[in-house]
């Protein structure tokens, strides 16, 4: 068995590196940080916490960046298939950065933060090449400004809600994808209720200098344990949501990997945003392929990489993200398959280990999600 | 009370007459994580020094278990296949994974003893 973990360059360290390794965590090279991937609860425990009563991840590795000034939304808008021009002060939404060809340069949230002002997350592992493609497309007027400076914690969970409300009573009034100044434990934030998990919670954007203390109050009430990023990928999957280079990337149209959604009402009857003749195509002709939930008929977890095969044997996919679902009980997966394939319920086989082994396409999300609404 | 010897790739050797009783340490459990899923060789198969020949898998992970020294599987533990979570538990106890008849019953003596094993997790 090969136990040891390689680390090639030095690594970032995000605020609450210190507090990490205080409270006993394991840290792994991810993106170019250091990031714990579980403390000593293990990842299982910490995936069944989030879903019970309330996670505290740090999440500070994200690019955390805002676009200043009049003709902000229009800015982005020439970036992404989003309606940003319509997203209200206060609000937030997910979309994505398109490219010519209609893959995707990176998934994001964005949020109206009020006065021209718009406030983004980004991935870690892409935060560098987005901000340059942003910075690369803005009109004179437009500044981007990235907030290298802050850091990002989440709270997710049935009791976040409650938690949070503790400390920070104006937190009871945010909406789903709501998005605002939030003042917790007296530390002035930046708050969205989102997440990466399927549960209610935040996302909370602090000034570096403050983070610690605000994750000390966090962790201080008693719903509420550290998680990694192990627990954060087995929520994110049960959930049903991509992640960056695994289950979207440059090469994914939108469309196939039934993202359609972003694309605003608005954009649409417009069809301006980078990618837009590729990605109308596709939505007209029907994509030849789609991603899909799979479950596997026995307990062998089929990982990313691992070639999906028809009925027949033929070789027609891959699974993207795979592994063990705690809440489950059972191992999952998603992947693409040809259309013609990616009907609830249609019987495949993942080949593991040279073995082929049974499984079935189903519906995401694997367990359903519990925002607030 | 019979000896255990252990090997790089973190695996603990019991030897029992001529067949060696094998596992997981509890260093590899630990480091490993929450296990859940284990797939073991059949009994009857003939394995070759440091061929994979078992799987364990933990939430994040996937790993080979390497047959320690050449031998023929006897017997299987299907306590673990069933409750994957008693590697964990019990690593360097009940969940033992095969039993090899061994090969050459003299290779044994290569591998590392409890104090060479601990001295190698030092530096490792």
């Amino acid at each position: 068995m090969s136990t040891d973990h390689a680390s090639a360059s030095p690594l970032l360290t995000t605020p609450l590196d210190a507090l990490h390794r205080e409270l006993g965590a394991r840290m792994v090279p991810f993106a170019g940080y250091a990031m714990p991937v579980q403390y000593p609860a293990g990842i299982m425990a910490e995936h069944l916490h989030c879903r019970a009563q309330a996670a505290l991840f740090d999440v500070s590795h994200m690019g955390q960046a805002s676009l200043h000034g009049a003709g902000a939304a229009a800015a982005l808008e020439a970036l992404v298939p989003g309606d940003i021009a319509g997203l209200k002060p206060g609000r937030q939404r997910y979309t994505l950065l398109t490219m010519p060809g209609g893959g995707i340069l990176d998934d994001l949230m964005v949020a109206n933060a009020g006065g021209e002002q718009l406030f983004l997350v980004v991935n870690a592992s892409r935060k560098a090449v987005d901000l340059a493609h942003i910075a690369a497309h803005l009109p004179a007027p437009v500044r981007l400004e990235a907030h290298d400076e802050r850091a990002l914690l989440a709270l997710q969970g049935p009791a976040a809600a409650a938690v949070l409300a503790r400390l920070a009573p104006d937190s009871a009034a945010f909406p789903f994808m709501g998005f605002g100044p939030l003042a917790i434990a007296g530390i002035a934030c930046l708050a969205s209720r989102s997440g990466y998990t399927g549960e209610d919670g935040f996302e909370i954007s602090v000034p570096a200098a403050q983070a610690e203390a605000l994750a000390r109050a966090l962790l201080a009430a008693p719903e509420v344990q550290p998680a990694g990023l192990g627990a954060r990928d087995s929520l994110r999957l049960e959930a049903g949501l991509c992640l960056y280079g695994n289950d979207i990337d440059e090469t994914t149209n939108p469309i196939e990997a039934g993202l359609g959604w972003v694309i605003g009402k608005r954009r649409k009857a417009e069809w301006n945003f980078p990618g837009a003749a590729a990605i109308r195509a596709m939505l007209e002709d029907g994509p030849p392929r789609l991603r899909v939930g799979i479950l596997p008929e026995g307990r062998a977890p089929a990982r990313a990489g691992t070639a999906i095969l028809d009925a027949g044997g033929a070789a027609i996919g891959q699974v993207t993200s795979g592994g063990f679902g705690p809440s489950l009980g059972a191992p999952l997966a998603m992947g693409y398959v040809p259309a013609r394939l990616a009907a609830e319920g249609t019987p495949l086989h993942l080949l593991v280990r040279d073995k082929p082994l049974p499984a079935r396409v189903a519906a995401m999300p694997f367990l359903p999600h519990r925002y607030i609404r | 009370m019979s000896e255990t010897r252990f090997t790089k790739d973190h695996e603990w050797v019991r030897l029992e007459g001529d067949v060696a009783v094998v596992g997981i340490t509890d260093h590899a459990q630990e480091a490993l994580g929450d296990v859940v899923f284990i797939e073991l060789p059949e009994p009857g198969r003939d394995v070759a020094e440091a061929e994979a020949c078992a799987v364990v898998e933990s939430v994040k992970a996937a790993s080979d278990v390497y047959a320690p020294l050449a031998g023929h599987v006897v017997e299987t533990n299907a306590a673990i296949v069933d409750d994957p979570g008693l590697v964990n538990r019990a690593a360097e106890g009940d969940a033992w994974f095969f039993k090899l008849r061994l090969a050459d019953r003299a290779a044994f003596a290569g591998l590392m003893d409890a104090a060479a094993y601990a001295a190698f997790l030092e530096t490792a």
